[in-house]
């Protein structure tokens, strides 16, 4: 390992003894002609080697902004990140030059994404697309390279992997795709991964599959694995802590065991009633009613004041910080006391 | 992939005799009296017209003459112009200049329509695109009938920075000016589609993937944006090419290069059916051929696209 970490040893600042990603205040806001959207607006949060932290949040409260700010791939123009620091083992990567922070991407910090055949480019094999990190990172010749990439291939589970090195990716089905996506990220042997709703467009068989496949392989490096998804489901039976989002921020943060049985956040009690049961088989289900903010006009004060039921006036005003409800458990809610005891 | 190419073959066969029936129908129902054309406004006596309207069989019905005509060009020969040159000897002059001009053409317009263009999609909206809007709207707006005459007097009379005329036997240096003219009839659009693909690819998530795998700016344009884009431009440039053979008739009327679009003009003007006709026919095959071999290509550069 040592010999293949070499390039990116040199990153100066790094230090072996310090948290391996820790993401403080974070803010990222869109440019646009037509305003100022504020999608991130504050986000903290914190992964250690062989933890999953699970990023839940609606549609546009920002996890997947976040996730691309991390990663230093955001659109920009508009995207800019406005403030705030991502420390990878102690080195903020935010004011680093693009060629330094370029060798973070894949080899320390690797990405992955919804929807594979998209995210992968029809017009190359996987086997270059794979071959090239190697090619690229580590200077590798091209059959070298490909030996690596049917090498992952095998890890990541695709049959007959020296087969379909040359197979391009709409040749793949969807599962099969996504552990391409999944082999790709591995490929550095990165110490975080991030995955953006890796299993969003696969069907419910393959999505525990790919599920199954991300948690070994996650156990075999000792990787701290940042999990951003919509679906609560998928998040309780992997994650070590979640953190949910409304609206550009960490509202609440706590074990995954806690969370589901003592939600301590208006806005996580009621995704969680939202869950359909099979208990409640002919009810009406529970709904969060209104929708979220529109990014250019976030509520002043709590920004889920105007669909919470515990809103009083404070809330109208004063943005709540994020209490500590319970060691290494925040939320951010004036009246989170009544939350957690409310039954 | 084999039996597609089959299959246009015999198509292209059907489109063949085809466009030769209608370019042959099209002249004989415009002739008046070919003869007389022939001879300009000298006067022309009883025997030697016979023995012109027998050797053309002009006095026969139009699919007679068809039939003839048919015949010769399927035992390889063209026949004879009314001028009395062999047509065959005619078009080993006029194709090679034409398809060296029409390749200089298509390779400078290509050359800057695909870096002005990857530019202008980078840089939407900076100064280079909108100042390369402006210019392309420009040679748009110009037709070639304007922009050819008006570019020899410019830069090869009053510049003098090129030959004005090329003639027989033309070097490549004195076609150039004559390529950039040709060739800016279709670099406008060659520019916009580049642009646009470059523009739309920018935005496809496996420009993201590639970027967070760490590639260099450098390695994101020019492997991953690039080879996308170019599938719709190949397609353009490979109809280009048909287009340019036959949109040299001005160009080469300008800078008097005795090529395909020059004989095709002199053909038209004294009502020379056999050559209008030959030279149309392999027209029609050079259309043919190129659009195949764009269509494999296309199939080349996106592995998404079979032909069975």
């Amino acid at each position: 390992m040592t010999e293949i970490r070499a390039e990116t040893d040199v990153l100066p600042g790094v230090d072996r003894a310090a948290p391996l990603l820790e993401v403080t205040d974070l803010h990222v806001e869109f440019r646009t002609r037509y305003g100022v959207a504020h999608a991130v607006n504050g986000v903290n949060f914190r992964v250690s080697p062989g933890e999953t932290l699970a990023i839940l949040g609606e549609s546009g409260c920002g996890k997947s902004v976040t996730a691309q700010a991390v990663m230093g791939i955001l659109d920009s123009p508009p995207g800019h990140v406005t403030g705030g620091e991502v420390r990878y083992r102690g080195l903020d990567l935010l004011p680093l030059p693009e060629e330094q922070r370029r060798r973070v991407r894949a080899n320390r910090i690797a990405m992955i994404f919804q929807d594979a055949l998209s995210a992968l480019n029809p017009v190359y094999t996987v086997g270059f697309q794979l071959g090239e990190l190697f090619r690229v990172h580590r200077g590798m010749s091209r059959r070298d390279a490909r030996k690596r990439a049917v090498e992952l291939l095998d890890q990541v589970q695709i049959p007959l992997a020296k087969a379909r090195i040359g197979d391009y990716p709409h040749q793949f089905s969807g599962g099969m795709r996504q552990r391409v996506m999944i082999a790709m990220a591995l490929a550095l042997d990165p110490e975080v991964l991030i995955a953006d709703e890796p299993t969003t467009a696969l069907d419910v068989t393959v999505q525990a599959q790919i599920m199954g496949l991300l948690a070994e392989q996650q156990r075999q490096r000792n990787m701290g694995l940042i999990l951003i998804t919509h679906d609560m489901g998928v998040v309780a039976d992997v994650a070590d802590r979640i953190a949910v989002m409304y609206a550009g921020k960490v509202v609440e943060e706590a074990p995954v065991h806690d969370i589901y049985a003592r939600p301590a956040h208006p806005y996580t009690r009621a995704l969680l009633e939202s869950i359909p049961r099979l208990d409640h088989k002919g009810g009406q289900l529970n709904v969060i009613r209104g929708l979220p903010p529109a990014l250019d006009a976030i509520p002043a004060g709590c920004p889920f004041h105007p669909r919470c039921d515990y809103a009083q006036d404070a809330c109208r005003h004063d943005p709540p910080p994020p209490y500590a409800v319970a060691p290494g458990r925040t939320a951010r809610c004036h009246f989170w006391r009544e939350v957690v005891g409310d039954e | 992939m084999f039996r597609y190419i089959l299959r246009r073959l015999l198509q292209m066969v059907l489109t063949f005799f085809g466009a030769t029936f209608i370019v042959y129908a099209l002249m004989f129902a415009n002739q008046d009296d070919p003869v007389q054309a022939l001879a300009g406004d000298r006067p022309i006596t009883d025997s030697q017209r016979q023995i012109l309207t027998e050797r053309y069989h002009l006095d026969e019905p139009f699919l007679q003459q068809y039939r003839y005509y048919m015949e010769g060009l399927l035992t390889g020969d063209f026949g004879t112009s009314l001028t009395g040159r062999r047509i065959s000897d005619m078009m080993a002059d006029a194709w090679p200049v034409t398809i060296k001009l029409a390749l200089l053409a298509i390779v400078i317009a290509a050359t800057v329509a695909i870096t002005a263009g990857v530019v202008s999609g980078i840089r939407r909206a900076g100064t280079f695109d909108n100042v390369t809007l402006v210019l392309t709207l420009v040679i748009l707006c110009l037709p070639i009938v304007v922009l050819a005459p008006l570019a020899r007097l410019v830069f090869g009379v009053q510049l003098g920075w090129f030959p004005p005329t090329a003639g027989r036997d033309a070097s490549w240096w004195a076609l150039l000016l004559p390529a950039i003219v040709l060739g800016s009839l279709v670099v406008a659009t060659q520019l916009r589609v580049t642009r646009s693909a470059v523009a739309e690819n920018l935005r496809a998530d496996y420009v993201r993937t590639a970027r967070a795998k760490g590639l260099s700016g450098r390695r994101v344009i020019g492997v991953h944006v690039l080879r996308n884009s170019l599938i719709p431009v190949v397609t353009l440039v490979g109809v280009d090419i048909g287009n340019l053979m036959s949109g040299a008739i001005v160009t080469e009327g300008v800078f008097n290069i005795p090529g395909v679009g020059f004989n095709l003009f002199r053909g038209i003007t004294t009502e020379d059916g056999p050559l209008v006709v030959g030279f149309v026919s392999i027209l029609v095959i050079v259309f043919l051929v190129v659009n195949l071999v764009v269509d494999l290509l296309y199939a080349a550069l996106d592995p998404r696209i079979r032909y069975a």
